[in-house]
C-alpha cells in the first residue's frame, strides 16, 4: 500500500512543470468558484437580517407610491400590533453616486425599539433624539468612510430636492453578525417639516410602515387584517413579513444572481477540462510503462488505480490550497470593491462545495485514461513511443 | 523559411483528445467573454435606440429619472413657449406632458412581483416616438380608462394580454392594444392617457416633458434658456443621452463583473494551453531536431509552435462564439437599479463583439504558447536529435 502511494506521488510530480501548472489552474478556478458563490450569498445577506416576526406595510401599487401618515394610527389600532414606525427611503447622494449608502427617514421613538439588533452607546441615542438635524450611522458605514460622531454629513436629495445637512450623533453597532450596519437613519419629522414648508402636497406621506407584533405566530392574520382596513381606499396596502418583503425585493434582481451562479459552474467545467487534459497526456506518455507493469504481472485494476490515485492526489493538493486561499482572497475582494456588499463572508457551505468539486474533478478527469490504460495490450503498449 | 501550416494543423489532429479538451476549456472562456459583451451590447442598443436625437427630456433638477421627477402645470407651460421647440402642422408646439409611475405586476412563470413603468401621455406623445406601432388591437382613447402594453410586458407578465384588465389606483384599466417598440425600453412599458392617470393617482404634477427640437442643433440654446430662467428648476437632456444615462450603472456592472470573470477564467485556459503545448514540444523533441537540421531557423520553430497554440485557441474561440451566438434568441428581463423598474433586453451579436472575442482567444493562445515555443526554439540541434 505504502509502495502504491509512493509510486502515485512520484508519478504525479514527474512532469513537475505540468503538475504545477495544473495545480495553479485548479486553485484559480476553485477560488473563483468560491468567490462567485460568496457574491451570491452576500446578495442575500439582507434576507438573513430580516426577521420573520417583523411586518412591513407598503403601497399595493408599488414601492414608489407612498401611504398617508395617518395610517400609522389606524395600523396601531389593529389587534396584535405592538409598535409601528414610519420609514421613508431618502435616496440622497453623498459626495458622488459611487459612494452609495442607504438613508432612511424614520420616526425614531418607534423605530429603534423595533430593531433591537442596533445597539447604541449609552447616551448617544438620546443625543440623536434631541438634535432635529441629527442622524445615526452604522458601524460598517462609519468605518468605510471614516465618519465620526459630531461630523456634518452633507447630502444632495434626489427624491426630496435640496441640499441637506445632517449631524452625526451616534454610531450604532450590530448585535450579531447578521445585523447590517451599512445605513444611515435620521428624523422623519425633519423631512416632514421641510416638505410641509416647501412641497405641501408631498408632506405627511410614508414609504413603508414597519411593525412588530405582540404574538409572532399571527403574522398572516395581522397582515390580512391591516390590508382589509384599507381595501378600496385611495392607497391600498400590501402587508407581509419583513423576510418575504426582502425576498421579493431581491427577486427583482434575481436574473443577475442566477446568471452569476450559472457562470460559477462554468468554472468547474473549465478546471475539469484542464485536469482531464493533464491526465490524458500523462497516460498517453506512459503507455509503455503501464504495459511493463502489466508484463511484470500487475493486473489492469492496479494500473487503473494508479492513474486514479495520481489524479485524486493532484486535485486534493489543489483543493487544500484553494480552501486555504479562499478566505483571504474574499477579504481582499471585499476591500477592493469598497465594501459594496454589507456582508461578505465565505460560508462553510461554499468551502464544502469547493472540496466536493475538487474531489469530483479528480475522479472524472481520471476516467478516460483509466479505461484506456487498463485495456492496453502488453505488446502494443511496449511498442508505443510516447 | 516558415514551417508549413499543414504540419502545424496535423499536430493538433494527431492528439485529438487533448486538442478537444484544451480547445473546449478555451471555448467556455470565450463563451462567457462574448456572452457578457453581447449582453452589454444588447442593453446599450435597447436603451440608445429608445431615444431620438431630436427629442429632449425635461425633468426636475436633481432627479435622475422620470419617476423621481415632478413638473408643475404652469412650469410645463413656460417651457412650451420656448422658441427652440418645433411646431406641428396645426401650429401647436410638439411637446408631450407625461407622467410615469411604477406599478407592480406579477411575472409569468415565477409569479414574482416587479415594477413596470406606466406612462401617461397624449396622442402627440405617441407620435414623438416614431418607432412605436400598435400591432394588436387599437390605440387607447384619450379620456378613457384604457391602456396599451408593450411587447415585453404582454409576454413577460400575468394578466397583461389584450382584452384583460389591470387593477390599480381604484380603477379597472382595459388593455385595448399591444404595441411593438422595436426592442427599445418602451417595449417594457404600459401606456395610457396622461390626464386619466393623473386623476386616478391624485397627482397634480407631471413627471416629465418631452419636446421635439426644431433642429437637433438647437439643443444647447434650449438648455441655456431653461437654465437661465429662474422659474424653471429643471434640467434638459437629449432623449438619447437620457436613456444612455439610465443604463450606465447596469452596463458598468455587467461589463466589470463579466470582464473580471473572463480574465480569471482565461488564466485557467491559458494554463491549459501551456500544458498542452509543453507536452507537444516534449513529445516532438526529435522532430524539432530534424527540422532544425533540415535548415529551419529557430525563428521558424518559434513561429510554428506559436501558430499551433493560436490555432488551438482559434478553434476554441470559434466554438465559444458559436455557442454564444445561440444566446441571441434568449431575452433577459430584470430590474434596472437606476429606474427601479423592469427592463427586457436580449443578447446582441455585433461585429465588434465577434472581433473582440476572436482577438481575446488569440491572445490567450499566444500567452499560453509563448513559453513552450521559446523552449522549443532554444533547443540545440545535437541535443534534440539525441533525445529521440
Amino acid at each position: 500500500m505504502l509502495f502504491f502511494l509512493r509510486l502515485a506521488l512520484r508519478n504525479a510530480f514527474r512532469a513537475r512543470l505540468r503538475s504545477v501548472l495544473t495545480l495553479l489552474g485548479l486553485v484559480i478556478a476553485l477560488v473563483a468558484y468560491g468567490l462567485l458563490q460568496t457574491v451570491v450569498g452576500a446578495w442575500n445577506a439582507g434576507v438573513e437580517m430580516a426577521s420573520a416576526t417583523r411586518v412591513v406595510t407598503r403601497s399595493a401599487i408599488s414601492l414608489t407610491f407612498s401611504l398617508p401618515l395617518y395610517y400609522r394610527d389606524r395600523i396601531r389600532a389593529v389587534e396584535g400590533v405592538r409598535r409601528v414606525a414610519a420609514s421613508n427611503w431618502f435616496g440622497g447622494v453623498w459626495r458622488d453616486e459611487k459612494s452609495f449608502f442607504a438613508q432612511f427617514a424614520v420616526d425614531d421613538e418607534n423605530f429603534f425599539p423595533i430593531y433591537p439588533e442596533f445597539v447604541f452607546k449609552p447616551g448617544e441615542l438620546h443625543d440623536f433624539v434631541r438634535d432635529r438635524q441629527g442622524c445615526v450611522v452604522g458601524r460598517q458605514l462609519a468605518d468605510l468612510y471614516g465618519f465620526k460622531v459630531g461630523d456634518k454629513l452633507p447630502i444632495r436629495g434626489t427624491i426630496y430636492p435640496g441640499n441637506w445637512e445632517f449631524n452625526i450623533r451616534a454610531i450604532y453597532e450590530g448585535r450579531d453578525a447578521s445585523a447590517i450596519t451599512r445605513q444611515m437613519y435620521f428624523h422623519f419629522d425633519y423631512l416632514n417639516e421641510y416638505l410641509k414648508l416647501k412641497y405641501p402636497t408631498r408632506a405627511n406621506r410614508v414609504g413603508v410602515f414597519v411593525m412588530d407584533l405582540a404574538d409572532p405566530e399571527r403574522v398572516a392574520d395581522v397582515s390580512h387584517e391591516i390590508d382589509s382596513q384599507f381595501r378600496n381606499s385611495l392607497a391600498e396596502t400590501l402587508t407581509e413579513s419583513e423576510r418575504s418583503f426582502q425576498l421579493n425585493f431581491l427577486s427583482m434582481f434575481g436574473t443577475i444572481v442566477r446568471i452569476i451562479s450559472g457562470v460559477s459552474y462554468v468554472v468547474i467545467v473549465i478546471i475539469l477540462a484542464v485536469t482531464a487534459n493533464t491526465m490524458a497526456m500523462t497516460a498517453r506518455e506512459r503507455l509503455s510503462e503501464y504495459a511493463t507493469l502489466k508484463a511484470l504481472g500487475f493486473g489492469p485494476g492496479f494500473v487503473a488505480q494508479l492513474i486514479l490515485a495520481e489524479s485524486a492526489l493532484l486535485c486534493a493538493i489543489g483543493g487544500i490550497v484553494a480552501l486555504l486561499l479562499t478566505r483571504p482572497v474574499a477579504a481582499a475582494f471585499h476591500r477592493a470593491t469598497s465594501a459594496m456588499f454589507a456582508r461578505f463572508e465565505v460560508s462553510g457551505q461554499t468551502l464544502r462545495m469547493q472540496a466536493a468539486c475538487a474531489l469530483a474533478v479528480g475522479l472524472i478527469a481520471a476516467l478516460a485514461p483509466m479505461v484506456r490504460a487498463s485495456r492496453v495490450r502488453i505488446v502494443e503498449g511496449l511498442r508505443h513511443v510516447g | 523559411m516558415p514551417v508549413p501550416l499543414s504540419y502545424v494543423a496535423r499536430n493538433l489532429w494527431v492528439r485529438r483528445l487533448t486538442t478537444v479538451l484544451t480547445a473546449g476549456g478555451m471555448a467556455l472562456v470565450v463563451f462567457v467573454f462574448s456572452a457578457v459583451l453581447m449582453l452589454d451590447a444588447g442593453l446599450k442598443s435597447t436603451m440608445v435606440s429608445s431615444g431620438s436625437d431630436s427629442n429632449v427630456v425635461v425633468i426636475r433638477k436633481g432627479a435622475d429619472t422620470e419617476v423621481q421627477s415632478g413638473i408643475e402645470r404652469d412650469t410645463a407651460a413656460v417651457v412650451e413657449t420656448l422658441p427652440q421647440i418645433a411646431l406641428g402642422p396645426d401650429g401647436g408646439t410638439l411637446s408631450s406632458r407625461e407622467v410615469v409611475v411604477l406599478d407592480s405586476l406579477s411575472k409569468r412563470g415565477s409569479g414574482q412581483r416587479t415594477n413596470v413603468p406606466v406612462r401617461g401621455l397624449s396622442p402627440l406623445g405617441v407620435q414623438l416616438r416614431s418607432q412605436v406601432r400598435v400591432v394588436e388591437g387599437r390605440m387607447f382613447r384619450p379620456g378613457a380608462s384604457e391602456v396599451i402594453v408593450g411587447n415585453s410586458v404582454a409576454h413577460d407578465f400575468n394578466g397583461a394580454a389584450v382584452g384583460q384588465t389591470l387593477h390599480f389606483a381604484q380603477r379597472e384599466w382595459l388593455i385595448v392594444g399591444r404595441f411593438d417598440a422595436q426592442r427599445t425600453a418602451f417595449d417594457s412599458e404600459i401606456w395610457g392617457d396622461c390626464e386619466q392617470l393623473l386623476q386616478a393617482f391624485r397627482r397634480a404634477v407631471y413627471s416629465s416633458l418631452i419636446v421635439r427640437l426644431a433642429s437637433p442643433a438647437r439643443f444647447e440654446a434650449l438648455r441655456a434658456a431653461i437654465d437661465a430662467d429662474p422659474r424653471l428648476q429643471l434640467q434638459a437632456r437629449p432623449e438619447r443621452r437620457y436613456y444612455e444615462d439610465q443604463s450606465r450603472q447596469m452596463s458598468d456592472f455587467i461589463r466589470i463583473l463579466g470582464l473580471t470573470l473572463s480574465i480569471i477564467f482565461s488564466l485557467g485556459a491559458m494554463i491549459g494551453a501551456a500544458i498542452t503545448m509543453y507536452a507537444s514540444v516534449a513529445t516532438r523533441t526529435g522532430e524539432i531536431g530534424t527540422l532544425r537540421a533540415l535548415g529551419f531557423a529557430r525563428r521558424s520553430i518559434l513561429a510554428a509552435f506559436l501558430l499551433e497554440s493560436m490555432l488551438l485557441a482559434l478553434v476554441g474561440g470559434v466554438a465559444g462564439l458559436a455557442g454564444a451566438s445561440m444566446l441571441q434568441s434568449v431575452r433577459i428581463s430584470t430590474t434596472n437599479f437606476q429606474t427601479f423598474s423592469e427592463l427586457a433586453f436580449s443578447f446582441e451579436l455585433t461585429p465588434g463583439v465577434v472581433l473582440r472575442s476572436i482577438v481575446f482567444a488569440l491572445v490567450m493562445g499566444l500567452a499560453g504558447g509563448v513559453l513552450p515555443a521559446a523552449k522549443a526554439a532554444r533547443m540545440r540541434i545535437v541535443d534534440a536529435l539525441r533525445a529521440s
